[in-house]
């Protein structure tokens, strides 16, 4: 680590307050919110922020329990997977689902049918 | 609400760099899995706002603040960002607070050699659209390379 005391405003502390998502752009994700008229600075720096944390946490929780980790690749399964298996990623199984082969869609599809025409 | 699908996205250039800071070094990233956070990260910011909304309205009011942000990361199970989240919020309410007083310090000194009406009711308008501006510098660079190879 450095030879620096750490009251000193060292370069990763200052990073980590600091935030690289625009504003701007945050704000009107939000406000195409429903029921939302107008929010306060402070919320919007805290949710730009929030979305930071959020992309982070998600990359490193993926990679870390994803099958890419062999590979050293994060690839879009480990996302998928993640969001089915970690409760606090659930909100994205909608728009993370797992990718499935045409073919076994289809077959599953023929076995739905064969088991309607039993009645 | 006229905002294309692409608007509501968030800049790829900075998703990618956040995602590779977070990994070990050396970690590649998929094409699909960058486009799928970034898609994530703008459901989070929908699922939070929502979230956030709800406890404004709980309380009256018609704006959203920092307060509700935070009991709305509690109630999304996202508790560990909330030790960071104050921490930043700190720093960034003392910057803002730096800031404000320097502005206004320019702004006394126009109205002394100025001897005209101020209108003070814009105050907020103004610190927002400041910290704007300095956010949209960042995204800047990234497009001007391409802008002056037009003029050869």
């Amino acid at each position: 680590m450095s030879q620096t005391n750490p009251d000193k405003d060292s370069p990763a502390s200052d990073a980590k307050k600091t935030i690289s998502l625009p504003t701007s752009r945050v704000r009107l994700i939000m406000k195409s919110s429903p029921d939302v008229s107008s929010i306060n600075q402070d919320a919007l720096f805290l949710t730009t922020k929030a979305t930071e944390l959020f992309v982070q946490h998600l990359a490193l929780t993926s990679f870390t329990n994803g099958s890419g980790r062999e590979a050293n690749t994060l690839d879009y399964s480990d996302l998928a997977k993640t969001a089915e298996e970690t409760d606090i990623f659930h909100f994205l199984t909608d728009i993370l689902p797992k990718k499935i082969l045409a073919r076994d869609y289809l077959n599953s599809l023929e076995q739905l049918r064969d088991e309607d025409a039993d009645f | 609400m006229a905002e294309r699908p692409e608007d509501l996205n968030l800049p790829n250039a900075v998703i990618t760099r956040i995602i590779k800071e977070a990994l070990p070094d050396g970690v590649n990233v998929s094409k699909e899995a960058r486009r799928a956070i970034s898609q994530a990260a703008s459901v989070f910011v929908l699922y939070a706002t929502s979230c956030a909304n709800n406890f404004a309205m709980k309380a009256r009011r018609k704006t959203l603040n920092a307060g509700d942000v935070l009991a709305a990361m509690e109630e999304m199970e996202f508790e560990r960002f909330l030790e960071p989240l104050r921490e930043a919020l700190e720093v960034y309410k003392k910057d803002q607070k730096g800031k404000k007083e320097v502005s206004e310090q320019k702004r006394k000194d126009k109205e002394k050699k100025v001897d005209s009406g101020n209108d003070k009711s814009r105050e907020d308008e103004e610190g927002e659209e400041e910290e704007e501006q300095q956010q949209c510098m960042e995204e800047e660079p990234e497009e001007e390379p391409e802008e002056e190879e037009v003029e050869n």
